[in-house]
């Protein structure tokens, strides 16, 4: 494991889970678990989701390499991650849907593996391109899910109608699925996935061919669930700045690795080599000795660790700061500098780094641990 | 959350007892599907035409011979066995034998594979009902209309030959048709395993009804299968003696028990006629003549159901062999394409 992942992962694995323990590990470690759930209450309560050096091959290929994990009740968790990384795979490891192939996880107190229809009467799930029987209605196509969950009659329909509200289907949940649009398919997953109840939600890709302003509301709606249920939500994207906007920590995910986990402000810290910045634009391009004024100017400033001139006379300043805290004062300075040598400012501001830049650091890191780690 | 949703839905979560169980609920929603589909209809149509336009052909033939006939037993059976003059394959009961077949692999053959490339399979798998509810529900539910599409078109033939040409079934007869029924529900039952196993190894359902429909055509079909399997036989085997022509012919019946056709319709031969007392070529020329020299005497059901009880059982075993084959194939199968 590489330094950087060990660095993000939430705990460091047990030296009894080995990564690429055999099934009669597994075997072992279930046969001592007692038949019921093992509800260590307050334990149960924290973290609905939690694994345990959770690997899985397909053949040579490693889709899940130990992964340790652990999404608490009242929290969105992002998994972040390009196609391919194994989120689906984690996903589908969750519920029970495949097996690993070695480590453990827990999902609301039971083990997918043994008791994957304890996992699955309490975890809804959004699976990745969701379908629905096109000549089914929105309506019978939940009433299918809800008798599958042993619900049936008023209860049912009740409940069928409390998720219809909520995403903003009710007045089409009597047409056939075939006519709907992918937004409206989404929604009524997302609704197939609420129809049980659940405790834990599981949403892969919730977010794709929705519309800008359904994607709001479908945030909210997952918002306003983990506030007054107290869910626990699980989310995958690649959408980033969805992720952002939503979920409580995020974990980045890269060729089946865990290479960071937390919130974002965490994230950045972690991943953002250069700190925060200042950007700067220059109404005229500036002579070249009044340039090399400005440049000593700025590297004067108290806080500022280097200035990135601009490559040509549209391009902007990249003044890179030591620290958030020093960021106003050298704001101020910096707009004082650009006055002194007499040049006209056009714009400046403070860069965040957002997760998108943060995300692309992290998997760059990454790709370079990966790489050394097969040369040794 | 209030404490009262709070309980009601541990509860639930909690107790198994009053729960239908997971096959009945999928078993349920695929047999409303099924009576609804189009397919459906077709199917209808396909086994009705299958069933009645031989029927029309041979009742002339029927009023013609039932003066002769009137008296014996088994008349009312004659409904499904009799040919119109000079096409001795043109029988309901033959027709029904190649139609049928495509009933169940018309209910089955995009049981699996249509619930993948419509999305729904990760759906379905992630509620809390066991992986070969998914397939055991699809089996019954096809099963079920199987079962009721060939009662359907029996009871027309029935129907007809009591309305049309008068005929009424003795007490006997009504046993043997219940009997040839289920054989036919078993034979159909084949075709329905053998198209869930393709619709689970397939991972497109045009492929697999195509697969299907290949198979169907080469064995159900007595003009294809058979005729190649005896075309073939018959550049080996050049019987000189007539000895040795029965042994060729032995061969050739041996080769052909191994089509599950020929287990039918030899099995729905000696159901609707009791006056057959052998489905076996003779093996020797003693025997032939032996055979000839017999009294035409019918035999009861019980010594009919002896003769076909080895077809029955290989038939059943077939069927087992397929499902099992398609439920080992699912449950061990990727979630994901």
């Amino acid at each position: 494991m590489s330094p950087v992942a060990k660095k993000g992962a939430r705990r460091p694995p047990r030296a009894t889970v080995a990564p690429g323990a055999g099934p009669a590990d597994g075997a072992s470690v279930a046969s001592a678990a007692p038949a019921a759930p093992r509800r260590s209450d307050g334990d149960h309560a924290s973290a609905p989701i939690r694994t345990l050096g959770l690997t899985k091959l397909y053949g040579d290929l490693v889709a899940v390499d130990s992964l340790d994990l652990e999404v608490k009740a009242g929290e969105i968790f992002g998994l972040l991650g390009q196609n391919g990384a194994g989120k689906t795979t984690t996903i589908l490891m969750l519920l029970g849907l495949t097996e690993p192939t070695s480590g453990e996880a827990r999902v609301v107190g039971y083990d997918p593996t043994r008791n994957p229809l304890g996992v699955k009467r309490r975890v809804g799930y959004l699976p990745d391109a969701v379908g629905f029987y096109g000549g089914l209605t929105g309506r019978e196509n939940l009433r299918y899910t809800a008798r599958l969950n042993g619900l049936s009659g008023d209860d049912a329909e009740e409940r069928i109608d409390i998720v219809l509200d909520q995403v903003r289907l009710a007045d089409r949940a009597d047409d056939k699925v075939e006519t709907y649009s992918r937004g409206m398919k989404q929604r009524l997953g997302i609704a197939d996935a609420l129809v049980k109840e659940p405790q834990v939600l599981i949403l892969d890709e919730p977010t794709t061919a929705i519309d800008p302003i359904g994607v709001v509301e479908i945030l909210e709606l997952l918002r306003q669930l983990v506030r007054d249920q107290g869910l626990a939500v699980l989310l995958s994207s690649h959408l980033l700045n969805q992720v952002q906007s939503v979920c409580d920590r995020v974990g980045i995910f890269a060729a089946g690795r865990l290479i960071g986990i937390g919130t974002v402000p965490q994230l950045a810290r972690r991943f953002g080599d250069a700190g925060p910045q200042i950007e700067l634009g220059l109404a005229d391009a500036p002579s070249d000795e009044a340039r090399m004024a400005l440049a000593t100017a700025i590297a004067g400033i108290a806080g500022v660790v280097a200035v990135h001139e601009a490559a040509d006379e549209h391009a902007l300043w990249r003044i890179d700061l030591a620290s958030h805290e020093v960021a106003d004062a050298a704001l101020a300075a910096t707009i004082s500098a650009v006055a002194v040598v007499g040049q006209r400012l056009r714009s400046i501001r403070e860069l965040e780094p957002t997760l998108d830049d943060i995300y692309r650091r992290a998997v760059s890191q990454a790709g370079l641990a990966v790489t050394r780690r097969a040369v040794a | 959350m209030t404490a009262a949703t709070a309980a009601r839905r541990t509860s639930r979560h909690d107790d198994l007892s009053g729960r239908r169980p997971g096959w009945r609920i999928v078993a349920a929603k695929e047999l409303a599907d099924h009576l609804l589909s189009v397919r459906f209809f077709v199917l209808l149509l396909v086994l009705g035409a299958a069933a009645v336009i031989p029927l029309y052909f041979a009742a002339e033939r029927l009023r013609s011979l039932a003066s002769d006939i009137s008296g014996l037993q088994a008349v009312f059976l004659a409904l499904f066995t009799v040919s119109p003059q000079g096409a001795p394959d043109f029988r309901a009961e033959v027709f029904l034998g190649i139609a049928a077949p495509l009933l169940g692999l018309g209910f089955s053959f995009d049981a699996v594979n249509g619930e993948r490339s419509e999305g729904t399979l990760p759906r379905l798998l992630s509620q809390p009902i066991h992986r070969d509810d998914v397939i055991n529900g699809k089996f019954i539910a096809g099963l079920a209309v199987i079962a009721v599409v060939l009662f359907a078109v029996m009871v027309s033939i029935s129907g007809f030959g009591l309305a049309r040409l008068g005929l009424v079934p003795a007490a006997s007869e009504i046993v043997r048709l219940v009997a040839w029924y289920l054989v036919t529900v078993l034979y159909v039952a084949l075709w329905l395993a053998f198209g869930l196993l393709l619709s689970v190894v397939i991972r497109r359902g045009a492929t697999a009804a195509l697969a299907g429909f290949g198979v169907w055509l080469f064995v159900a079909i007595p003009y294809f299968g058979p005729r190649f399997v005896s075309a073939i036989l018959g550049i080996f085997l050049r019987p000189t003696s007539g000895e040795e022509q029965l042994g060729a012919y032995g061969l050739q019946e041996l080769v052909l028990r191994f089509l599950p056709s020929q287990l039918y319709s030899e099995a729905s031969v000696v159901l609707l006629n009791p006056s057959i007392t052998t489905v076996s070529t003779p093996a020797t020329i003693g025997q032939l003549v032996q055979y000839q020299q017999q009294i035409p005497s019918l035999v009861s059901l019980d010594q009919s159901l002896l003769i076909i009880w080895p077809h029955v059982v290989v038939l059943v075993a077939l069927t087992v062999g397929c499902f099992a084959l398609a439920y080992a194939q699912f449950m061990r199968q990727e979630v994901r394409a």
